[in-house]
């Protein structure tokens, strides 16, 4: 089957696709981004987090067939080549990211809670980020890291 | 922190990890996203007995489908040297030794074309009897000649049947831990490539030299015909140390397709039963003191397991060895073999599970005594190291009690359990102590070259998998070359860099730290003798070997810390919550302060998880992990963890290595588990031994 979706703002186009690949392996496999993780393959540690029409998804729950048509965004997606997304530089300077490999589910996850709450409290950000299992960091930096983004939205950064 | 450093004013300051930008965006590349042509992918056959031998195998309808570029089996399967390990020398007879233990692999153009053919490969067993039954009653135990890491299974000083006879007070009690695994976040992944006789690994791996020194031999070759490519490793906590049976079969699978490259990464599922875990442990632990609390025996009697195909023995009594004083000490260990996977090193690997039973009869200890947990620690401290004999090089474990305690808010604790409140939450508050061995592994090289602008390139085959070698190795080479930070360059985790030990046993910064001061100081003695102290045009380099450490028969190394928790617990649930830990470390001089936080934060929450979730379930009739996912096998997430203090005493210690430093990687762990432990019990009264500790044990 042939699969036509637009991902970070480009018309994309996968060939030969059979109908049990997932969005996450179109994406990692197909498309040459590999920044979308696999770690579970069943949506509970939400490293392969991505936007499909602008809500966060696990993209290994998504058949490719259902990405027919959508808009996906990708960690990849999120800042262009030279400038970070404030997301992005608060889990560096917090100290957020240690192996790395849950860090880009973390970060469309954070970028998405931002995006519906400016100002998350602390149980709100835990709630939030909830689904997305880390092995590294003990989760305390990363709470820094979704405060500290905070802040920065807020100071217009 | 991005400013720039002082010319030596690296080590210590807080910079943050330099490939940051890289993991951040998705643009780190790890093992399997390596951009290699047309490769093939690789979907394995895993047995679904525990013990016997495959009779027959029908791969036919797999090989006409269409993708499918090869099915692997032990009837095809090239030949491996015979190195003595039956975990990797894989697909050379049918015999099967442990359940999900591979067997052969389908070979196709895609990941599921790969994966759905091997669902059409017909497998005959002939089974025998499964014995995967984890009891210490068994009539079959027996004592390994060695422990990991070399250490002696057995020791005994003095008489503790003796001491223990005449004790005012006596402890006796049976601690278990159960099987636990990794999980590091990313799978075990492997590209192999084949050209002309030698290989290439792009993997993800604690260490590029453990990987060629190990599979180098299974193949015949030179270990310079195997080339092992890593720079980015999504977690390993053990389990990408030791090199795994899914190396092998992508590297066997590359063979039969030369030339092409064969993608590998276990999913969730298969890293329960071939990546190894640790292995579960019954402890028996016996303490004998005086009327007054002082220690006069202590003794730690494990039961463990390892697997029938390959021995592992884990350190798990060892600890008792020199935590405390008395002059009575007895250690012994007890392997039970099975039908089981083969266990390995999980993120302390001893300390973890032995300091829960040591730290939590301690503190049952303490009860019995009547005196305060973290005064009964102080009053048993030791003088010297009681194995070895050898004064310790700096002892922090006093201070960490100490200072600890202060944070926390301990004094004026009351020590009896149930005795506050909150709703329908008890509260109670624990303590444990912690240590960790200051491992130094051999066999390390560097090379430095310096730039005529001014500029270093530091090159050493080490690993960085999330710990921040990148940027600590980094630091200690621009204080020795007393140069500014930003002016050195690392290049690690590949086989093309001088040869170096693995990420394991906390080592690391010491082993690669010594040997680049090493490298620094030479290249600085050369650019003063041979240039005149200026680097010429067309640069200069030097390298060094890891020099020996003269102190190691001097001393004995060891860093300490202590944790206090705070556990709450629903009185009519049994859930358990912990919503603040405090952790004070002595672990030398700490090298980057926000890397090496979130390694002991890490670390202690990883000893959270032990305590209060993680159980691999196995099957005992089929030798299997039942609950092998992350929806059944239970790790905090962001919710279940509350505010977290860590700090560091300052301690200067010029025995260790030349950085002052000791191994942070794995103390976070040790003694973790306990102090969530002790917390439980002393808001509840109820005294859980058997790890985790979940609600049902609590409302029975």
């Amino acid at each position: 089957m042939k699969l036509e979706c637009k991902v970070n703002g480009e018309n994309r186009e996968a060939d030969g696709v059979r109908e049990g690949e997932s969005l996450l392996y179109i994406l990692r496999e197909r498309l040459d981004l590999p920044g979308s993780k696999n770690a579970c393959e069943q949506g509970e540690c939400g490293s392969c987090s991505v936007y499909m029409d602008g809500m966060l998804v696990c993209s290994c729950l998504v058949l490719a067939g259902q990405a027919e048509g959508r808009e996906i965004v990708t960690v990849e997606g999120l800042a262009d080549e030279n400038e970070l997304h404030p997301v992005q530089k608060s889990f560096i300077e917090a100290g957020a990211v240690q192996c790395g490999f849950c860090t880009p589910g973390l970060i469309v996850a954070t970028h998405d809670l931002l995006e519906r709450n400016a100002k998350p409290s602390d149980v709100e950000i835990r709630e939030a980020l909830a689904g997305n299992l880390c092995r590294c960091t003990g989760y305390e930096k990363i709470l820094d890291a979704v405060k500290l983004a905070a802040a920065k939205n807020g100071n217009g950064a | 922190m991005t400013a720039t450093q002082a010319p030596g004013k690296s080590v210590g300051a807080p910079i943050s990890r330099v490939e940051g930008h890289l993991k951040v965006r998705g643009a780190a590349t790890y093992a399997y996203e390596h951009r290699l042509d047309e490769p093939a992918y690789l979907h394995p056959l895993q047995s679904t007995i525990a013990n016997g031998r495959v009779a027959k195998i029908d791969a036919s309808r797999a090989e006409a489908e269409p993708g499918v570029v090869a099915v692997l089996t032990h009837e095809n399967a090239p030949k491996l040297e015979a190195v003595g390990d039956a975990e990797l020398e894989i697909l050379q007879n049918g015999e099967v030794g442990f359940r999900g233990q591979f067997i052969g692999a389908v070979i196709a153009d895609t990941f599921e074309a790969a994966r759905y053919a091997a669902g059409l490969v017909e497998i005959e067993y002939e089974e025998r009897e499964t014995d995967a039954d984890f009891r210490p009653d068994r009539d079959d135990l027996y004592t390994p000649e060695q422990l990991n890491a070399g250490f002696e299974p057995d020791t005994s000083v003095g008489d503790v049947d003796g001491a223990l006879a005449s004790a005012a007070v006596k402890f006796d009690a049976t601690y278990t831990t159960p099987r636990e695994h990794n999980n590091p976040m990313e799978p075990h992944s492997s590209i192999a490539v084949w050209d002309e006789g030698e290989l290439t690994l792009y993997e993800s791996t604690q260490g590029v030299y453990w990987t060629q020194n190990t599979i180098a031999p299974l193949f015949g070759l030179d270990a310079e015909k195997v080339h092992v490519i890593s720079p980015h490793v999504g977690g390993g906590f053990g389990s990408k140390g030791l090199p795994h049976a899914n190396v092998v079969l992508a590297a066997l699978a590359a063979m039969l397709v030369e030339g092409r490259p064969v993608k590998f990464a276990l999913t969730r599922h298969m890293m329960f039963s071939v990546a190894g875990y640790r292995t579960p442990t019954i402890q028996r632990i016996r303490l004998g003191a005086d009327a007054e609390g002082k220690l006069s025996a202590i003794c730690n009697d494990v039961v463990e397991q390892t697997s029938k195909i390959k021995e592992f023995a884990e350190q798990t009594g060892t600890s008792a060895r020199m935590m405390y004083d008395s002059s009575n000490i007895q250690t012994t260990h007890l392997l039970a073999a099975l039908d089981v996977a083969v266990p390995s090193w999980l993120r302390a690997p001893g300390e973890a599970p032995g300091m829960f039973a040591l730290e939590s009869a301690m503190d049952e200890m303490a009860i019995e005594c009547d005196l305060d947990p973290v005064e009964f620690r102080i009053m048993n401290e030791p003088e010297k190291d009681l194995e070895s004999g050898l004064p310790f090089s700096s002892r922090g474990l006093v201070a960490c009690l100490r200072e600890g305690a202060e944070r926390f808010g301990w004094d004026g604790r009351n020590p009896t359990p149930r005795s506050e409140r909150d709703g329908r939450w008890l509260v109670g508050t624990g303590v444990a102590s912690s240590v960790y061995p200051v491992f130094s592994m051999g066999g390390n090289a560097a090379t430095i070259r310096a730039d005529s602008d001014g500029k270093y390139v530091v090159e050493i085959g080490a690993a960085d998998i999330g710990t921040g070698t990148w940027t600590t190795l980094g630091q200690i080479a621009a204080d020795e070359l007393g140069v500014s930070f930003e002016d050195v360059e690392m290049k690690i985790g590949d086989t093309k860099f001088p040869n170096a030990s693995g990420a394991g046993g906390s080592s690391g910064i010491t082993s690669w730290g010594s040997t680049l001061v090493e490298a620094a100081r030479s290249l600085r003695e050369k650019i003063e003798a041979e240039h005149g102290g200026n680097i010429p045009d067309e640069g200069v380099e030097a390298s060094a070997k890891m020099p020996k450490n003269p102190h190691r028969k001097e001393y004995a190394m060891y860093a300490f810390g202590a944790h206090f928790v705070e556990a709450r617990v629903d009185e009519d649930t049994g859930e358990v919550r912990v919503p603040r830990m405090t952790s004070v470390f002595a672990a030398g001089r700490i090298i980057n302060a926000k890397t090496a936080r979130s390694q002991f934060m890490g670390g202690m929450v990883m000893g959270l998880s032990a305590a209060l979730h993680e159980e691999s379930v196995l099957d005992t009739r089929f030798g299997h992990v039942v609950n092998h996912d992350f929806a059944e096998y239970h790790i905090p997430t962001n919710a279940d963890v509350g505010e977290l203090d860590i700090s560091w005493i300052e301690e200067d210690d010029p025995y260790v290595n030349p950085m002052g430093s000791k191994g942070i990687g794995e103390i976070g762990i040790v003694g973790s588990a306990a102090a969530v432990a002790n917390a439980v019990y002393h808001a509840t009264g109820t005294r859980v031994r058997e790890l985790p500790i979940t609600p049902d044990k609590l409302i029975s």
